[in-house]
C-alpha cells in the first residue's frame, strides 16, 4: 500500500464529505422563506431519500463492476431498469391503477425485489454456464432484454386506458418530488443488513477485482462472491427504484469518477468516495431542477448533462485514462 | 505430491488433454514443454483448479483440487498463468501484498509486511514498489506477478511461461530464484516454458507434452535427446554437451 496514495484519498474522500454536507445545507436553506416547521421536515425527507438512494445506486454499480471485471457495465446497463418498468406495466396492466395503489408498498418491494434477484440469478447463469466469461455476450444479452423489456410494457402502455397510462409515465420518471415516506424506514433497514452482509466481504471484493482466476488462486470463492454480489446489487437497485423510479442510469457516472478520483484499489476508499459523489449529484441536480429551472424538466435531463460534461471535461485533461 | 488422473479435457470437439496421468512429487523444479497447442497451459490450469476437467481429477497432497475449499488449497499451491492484464490500478506493492491475502484475509500483519518487502528485493522491484502496474514495462510487470506468487508462501508454484517477457539476464535471475526456492525452502515449482535450453539446463525434470497428451516424462538427460526432441517437434534438434550444460543447436 502506498502511503501517500491513502493519505490523497482519504484527503479527497474527506473533500467530498464537505461538499455533500455543503450540499445538504444549501438544499436545506435555499429559498425557504423562514417558514422552517414545514420546510425543514419536508426537505430533510427528501435528503434522507436521496442519501439512500445515492448510496444504492453508487454501492450497486461499484460491485456490479467488480463482479463482472468491467468498468462499463452497470445494473442499469442491465436492464434493471427496464425491467422495473415492466414489472410496474404489468401491475398496473392487471390490477389497474387502483388496485396498484391499493397494494401495500411493502409486499409491492418485496415482490419487486424476489423477481429483481431471480433476474440477476439468471445473468449469473449467463456469466457462469454459457461457456464462461464472454463480456460481449453478457452486454449484448442485457441490450437485448432492456430492449425486450421495454418494448413489452410499450405495448402493455398501448392497451391499458389513457388515464393508467399518464399513472405509470409519473412513476416512470426518477423523482424525488413525493417519495414514498413510508417505505423510507423500511428501506433503511434493509439496505443496513444488506451492507452489514457487503461489509464483511470487502477484502474478498478487492481480490476479485484482480479477475477470475487470480482471485480463485487466491482462495476466494468466486462464484459465491459474485452471486452474493448480484444479490445484494438487485436487492439495492429494487430499493432505489421503489423509492423513487428509475435512477441507476447514473451509476455508470459516480463509479467512474470514484476511480478516477481515488488512486486505489480498495472498496474501502471506492465506494463511500462514490456514495458520496452520488449524494451529490442528487441534492445539487435536484437543487438546481426546483430553484434554477422550476420543476421544468427532470432530473435525470439534469444529471446527465451536468455528468456528461464533467466526464468529457476528465478524459480531455487526462487522456492517458 | 499433486497428481493428475486421467484428465480429460475438451472444447468443443478438439480434445485438449487426452486421458492425461502425471505425478509431480514434493520438491524440485519440473518444467513442461512442448510445441504450441500441446495442452501445457490447460494441464496447468486443470492442476490448479482453474480450469474444470472434463473426465478424471487432480489432487494435491491427497486433496482433490474440485472438492477442497478454495481457501485451504491457496496456502498450498499458488498460480500464475499468462495474461498480465488488471482492471485496477495497484501499485506492486499492492499487488504483491495480495499475495498475502490466502493467510490474512486483508488484514496486513507486521510480518506480512516483511514478506511482501522480502518478494519484491528478490524479484530487483525495490525501486518500483510504489510505481503503477499499468507504468511498467511488460518485463517489470512479469516480474511484480511472480512477486506476489511468492509472497502466497505455497509449497506448490504453478507458473505458466514465466519468462515470456523476461530478458535474457532476468530469466536467468528468475531461474535461479525458482533453483533458491526449491532447494532451500523446498518448494515444488512447475513451469511451462518455451525456451528448452532453459528446461535442459535448470529443469531437475522435464515433462513433454505434444496434441494433449505427455510423450516423454524424465530427468533432462532422458528428454534432451535429439530423437526425443524431434518426435516432441518434428524438428531435429542437436543436442551437444559443453563445459557441462547442454547446447542445443536449431536447424
Amino acid at each position: 500500500m502506498a502511503n501517500s496514495a491513502i493519505r490523497s484519498s482519504r484527503q479527497t474522500l474527506f473533500g467530498l464529505f464537505a461538499g455533500a454536507m455543503l450540499c445538504v445545507a444549501l438544499f436545506l436553506t435555499v429559498g425557504a422563506n423562514g417558514q422552517w416547521d414545514f420546510v425543514l421536515p419536508f426537505r430533510g425527507t427528501k435528503i434522507l431519500t436521496m442519501v439512500l438512494v445515492g448510496y444504492s445506486v453508487a454501492v450497486s454499480a461499484v460491485l456490479f463492476q467488480t463482479a463482472t471485471g468491467n468498468r462499463i457495465l452497470t445494473p442499469g446497463i442491465m436492464g434493471f431498469d427496464s425491467l422495473f418498468i415492466l414489472l410496474q406495466t404489468l401491475i398496473v396492466f392487471s390490477i389497474g391503477a387502483q388496485g396498484y395503489t391499493g397494494i401495500d408498498p411493502r409486499l409491492l418491494f418485496a415482490g419487486q425485489a424476489a423477481l429483481m434477484i431471480g433476474f440477476s440469478a439468471l445473468l449469473y447463469r449467463l456469466l457462469f454456464h454459457s461457456g464462461g466469461r464472454s463480456l460481449h455476450l453478457l452486454v449484448l444479452t442485457g441490450v437485448v432484454l432492456g430492449i425486450l423489456f421495454r418494448s413489452l410494457s410499450e405495448f402493455a402502455g398501448r392497451v391499458i386506458s389513457p388515464n393508467e397510462y399518464l399513472f405509470l409515465q409519473d412513476r416512470f420518471f426518477a423523482s424525488f418530488n413525493n417519495p414514498d415516506t413510508q417505505l423510507l424506514a423500511f428501506s433503511y433497514g434493509v439496505v443496513g443488513a444488506v451492507s452489514l452482509m457487503a461489509w464483511r466481504m470487502l477484502p474478498a471484493f478487492d481480490v476479485l477485482g484482480l479477475g477470475r482466476e487470480r482471485a480463485i488462486s487466491l482462495g476466494v470463492d468466486h462464484r459465491r462472491t459474485v452471486g452474493a454480489i448480484l444479490a445484494i446489487t438487485a436487492v439495492l437497485v429494487s430499493i432505489s427504484t421503489a423509492l423513487v423510479g428509475p435512477v441507476t442510469f447514473f451509476g455508470l457516472l459516480v463509479s467512474n469518477l470514484a476511480y478516477w478520483l481515488i488512486r486505489s484499489h480498495r472498496h474501502v476508499l471506492i465506494l463511500p468516495a462514490a456514495t458520496l459523489l452520488a449524494v451529490i449529484a442528487l441534492l445539487a441536480g435536484q437543487l438546481v431542477l426546483e430553484q434554477a429551472l422550476g420543476f421544468g424538466t427532470n432530473l435525470r435531463v439534469v444529471l446527465e448533462f451536468a455528468g456528461g460534461i464533467t466526464f468529457i471535461l476528465l478524459l480531455l485533461r487526462d487522456p492517458r485514462r | 505430491m499433486i497428481e493428475a488422473i486421467s484428465v480429460t479435457k475438451r472444447y468443443g470437439s478438439s480434445v485438449v488433454l487426452d486421458d492425461v496421468s502425471v505425478k509431480i512429487p514434493h520438491g524440485g523444479i519440473t518444467a513442461i514443454i512442448g510445441p504450441n497447442g500441446a495442452g501445457k497451459s490447460t494441464l496447468l490450469g486443470v492442476m490448479s483448479r482453474l480450469i474444470a476437467p472434463d473426465a478424471g481429477h487432480v489432487t494435491i497432497d491427497g486433496m482433490r483440487v474440485d472438492q477442497t475449499p478454495g481457501a485451504v488449497l491457496a496456502r498450498r499451491l499458488a498460480i500464475l498463468r499468462q495474461d498480465n492484464h488488471i482492471m485496477l490500478r495497484l501499485t506492486v506493492r499492492d499487488l504483491v501484498a495480495f499475495g498475502r491475502y490466502p493467510h490474512n484475509h486483508g488484514r496486513l500483519s507486521l510480518a506480512d509486511r516483511d514478506i511482501i518487502e522480502q518478494a519484491i528485493r528478490q524479484l530487483d522491484l525495490d525501486a518500483l514498489g510504489d510505481r503503477y502496474l499499468d507504468e511498467l514495462s511488460g518485463g517489470q510487470r512479469q516480474r511484480a506477478f511472480i512477486a506476489m506468487v511468492l509472497a502466497q508462501e505455497t509449497d506448490y508454484i504453478l507458473l505458466d511461461e514465466p519468462l515470456s517477457s523476461l530478458d535474457v539476464q532476468k530469466s536467468v535471475q528468475m531461474l535461479g530464484l525458482f533453483r533458491t526456492a526449491a532447494d532451500e525452502l523446498s518448494r515444488t515449482i512447475v513451469i511451462v516454458v518455451h525456451d528448452i535450453a532453459f528446461a535442459a539446463n535448470y529443469a531437475d525434470r522435464i515433462i513433454a507434452m505434444r496434441d494433449g497428451r505427455i510423450v516423454a516424462d524424465g530427468s533432462p538427460d532422458e528428454v534432451i535427446r535429439q530423437d526425443v526432441l524431434e518426435e516432441i517437434y518434428d524438428v531435429p534438434i542437436g543436442v551437444h554437451h559443453v563445459d557441462g550444460r547442454r547446447l542445443l543447436a536449431y536447424p
